[in-house]
């Protein structure tokens, strides 16, 4: 679902037909990189880097910028405060409030960072069927409590939401028209009480189809990954690319 | 009926079994025998308990009353119905239940593995039933990506896979498409399982049922099933009429 849009049908790149241990692997350096990195210029190069990846990835833009959207409004939220909370010289004044330069700064790094994070992700994991990702966590050793959770979640999670849309729909079929009054908010409260409680007895009946099969407590993964030399060396390649603005960054200071 | 079934032991005997949901009574004083080969059809209106009947049967519901007797076996606590449920077979309503493990092979390959088959023998016994409902390719597809008729094919998959000797039908049918419930039928159809079926649909009936209980009113009685010739409606496209094509399609 989240997979099949990101990605334009007919561009299968090398990113999604690899081991997903090795976009996994890449992804947890590219985040560690983006973590040590504190100057612009190395920042603006990860960024860059993060651009270069959805095109290696063949993501389609329109999703990717929708997807941004959605997280740049939290980040706005983090970028207007933040000049305001930190202390430091006073870069402007409003509403009797000081914004300090040093707040701003660190508003800008973390913009800088979060997004490159962010754009990696869409073009590292977001573009891989979510469960093969489960099997690749699994294969580096996650614990196999969170590796279930997290099938479990992918599994589920579109269950809920065709059962949401259900609610929805019931909804609208009646003329209900979002509001900001009291009936609005209630109805909503209904509506998210009635998934809660529907989810509730579908998890109930799950456990039960589990135990009308011998469930005992212990979930089997099968593992079909297999790593090949193709694998290695993107991996090789994805590290590469991203330790370079760590190493600008050394010849910077 | 064939007079030799009747002389063997019942797989499953319930007497005067009695549910209730706090306070109100579901079902009251419920006996019936279920015999090797037998196919019996649970019939009954929406919310006369067929569904709560099938899952106290195998002990998913623990406030009964009454006496449950699997292969000769007294079920009153967990482990006993434990053991029983190994023998008994529940295909579920919603196959969105039934099915949630990533890939159909490891959905079909859990209950084997519970039975404590290896690895590689519960998966050759998952790949061998599969192969049986003719759904092999669909070993390494994502579960949640199949469509209504494939679940539920794969649901029967997954309850055959444990070789179970009676199996509990709630619905199967419900949902599916004409095809799709053909197949199944067909399936079903070329099973030696005893079997309970719950249904509203008559052609199950019809192809499946040695013979029918009534579920009314909290109480469980003997049903007949009879035939009586009608008159059925047949969607065609138009255009296939105006070409004379559909009263060959009808021969
Ligand atoms: N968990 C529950 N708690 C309370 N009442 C329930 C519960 N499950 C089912 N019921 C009630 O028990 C009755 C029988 O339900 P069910 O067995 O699902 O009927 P059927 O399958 O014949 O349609 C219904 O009236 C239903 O509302
Ligand atoms: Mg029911």
């Amino acid at each position: 679902m989240l997979a099949s849009q990101l990605q334009a049908q007919h561009h299968l790149s090398r990113f999604s037909l690899s081991d997903p241990r090795v976009n996994i692997l890449a992804a947890g350096i590219f985040a560690l990189v983006a973590v040590l990195l504190t100057q612009w210029p190395a920042l603006m190069l990860l960024l860059g880097l993060a651009l270069l990846f959805n095109v290696m990835a063949g993501t389609r833009w329109r999703s990717v910028i929708k997807r941004l959207l959605a997280f740049e409004t939290f980040m706005l939220l983090l970028v207007l405060m933040l000049p305001f909370s930190m202390p430091g010289e006073t870069w402007f004044r409003l509403f009797g409030l000081s914004a300090t330069i040093e707040g701003a700064s660190q508003a800008l790094t973390i913009l800088l960072r979060a997004n490159a994070v962010v754009l990696a992700l869409l073009a590292l994991l977001a573009i891989r069927e979510p469960v093969s990702l489960g099997y690749g966590a699994a294969a580096l050793g996650f614990p196999a409590k969170l590796i279930h959770l997290f099938m479990m979640t992918v599994r589920y999670i579109q269950v809920l939401g065709d059962e949401f849309q259900r609610l929805r729909n019931a909804m609208k079929a009646r003329a209900f028209e979002p509001a900001s009054n009291w009936h609005t908010w209630r109805s909503y409260g209904w509506l998210m009480g009635m998934l809660l409680v529907r989810s509730m007895e579908r998890a109930q009946r799950i456990v039960d189809a589990m135990r009308c099969r011998g469930f005992d407590g212990s979930l089997y993964l099968r593992s079909q990954l297999l790593w090949r030399k193709s694998d290695s060396l993107l991996l090789l390649g994805l590290s590469l690319l991203a330790l370079v603005p760590l190493v600008w960054q050394q010849f910077l200071e | 009926m064939n007079p030799s079934i009747s002389i063997k032991a019942p797989l499953l005997s319930v007497t005067e079994l009695s549910v209730s949901y706090t306070h109100r009574s579901v079902f009251n004083g419920v006996s019936f025998d279920l015999y090797p080969q037998e196919r019996l059809a649970l019939v009954g209106a929406n919310g006369a308990g067929k569904s709560t009947l099938l899952r106290t049967l195998i002990g998913l519901n623990n406030q009964f009353q009454g006496q449950i007797v699997g292969f000769g076996q007294r079920c009153r606590q967990e482990r006993e119905f434990q053991q029983l449920r190994k023998k008994v077979g529940f295909l579920f309503q919603d196959s969105d239940d039934q099915l949630f493990c990533p890939t159909v092979l490891e959905d079909v390959a859990f209950g084997p593995l519970n039975l404590g088959l290896s690895a590689d023998a519960a998966q050759r016994k998952a790949l061998q039933v599969l192969a049986s409902l003719g759904m092999i390719e669909f070993a390494d597809r994502i579960t949640y990506r199949l469509s209504g008729g494939e679940k539920r094919m794969i649901a029967l998959a997954t309850v055959l896979a444990m070789e179970p000797e009676v199996l509990l039908l709630d619905e199967p049918t419900n949902g599916l498409d004409e095809s799709a419930q053909q197949r199944l039928l067909a399936h079903l159809d070329g099973l030696s399982q005893a079997m309970i079926v719950v249904s509203h649909d008559r052609s199950v009936l019809e192809r499946l049922a040695t013979r029918a209980v009534l579920l009314e009113g909290g109480q469980l009685t003997k049903a007949v099933m009879h035939r009586h010739p009608h008159e059925h409606l047949h969607v065609h496209a138009e255009d296939r009429i105006a070409a004379g094509i559909h009263e060959q399609e009808h021969r």
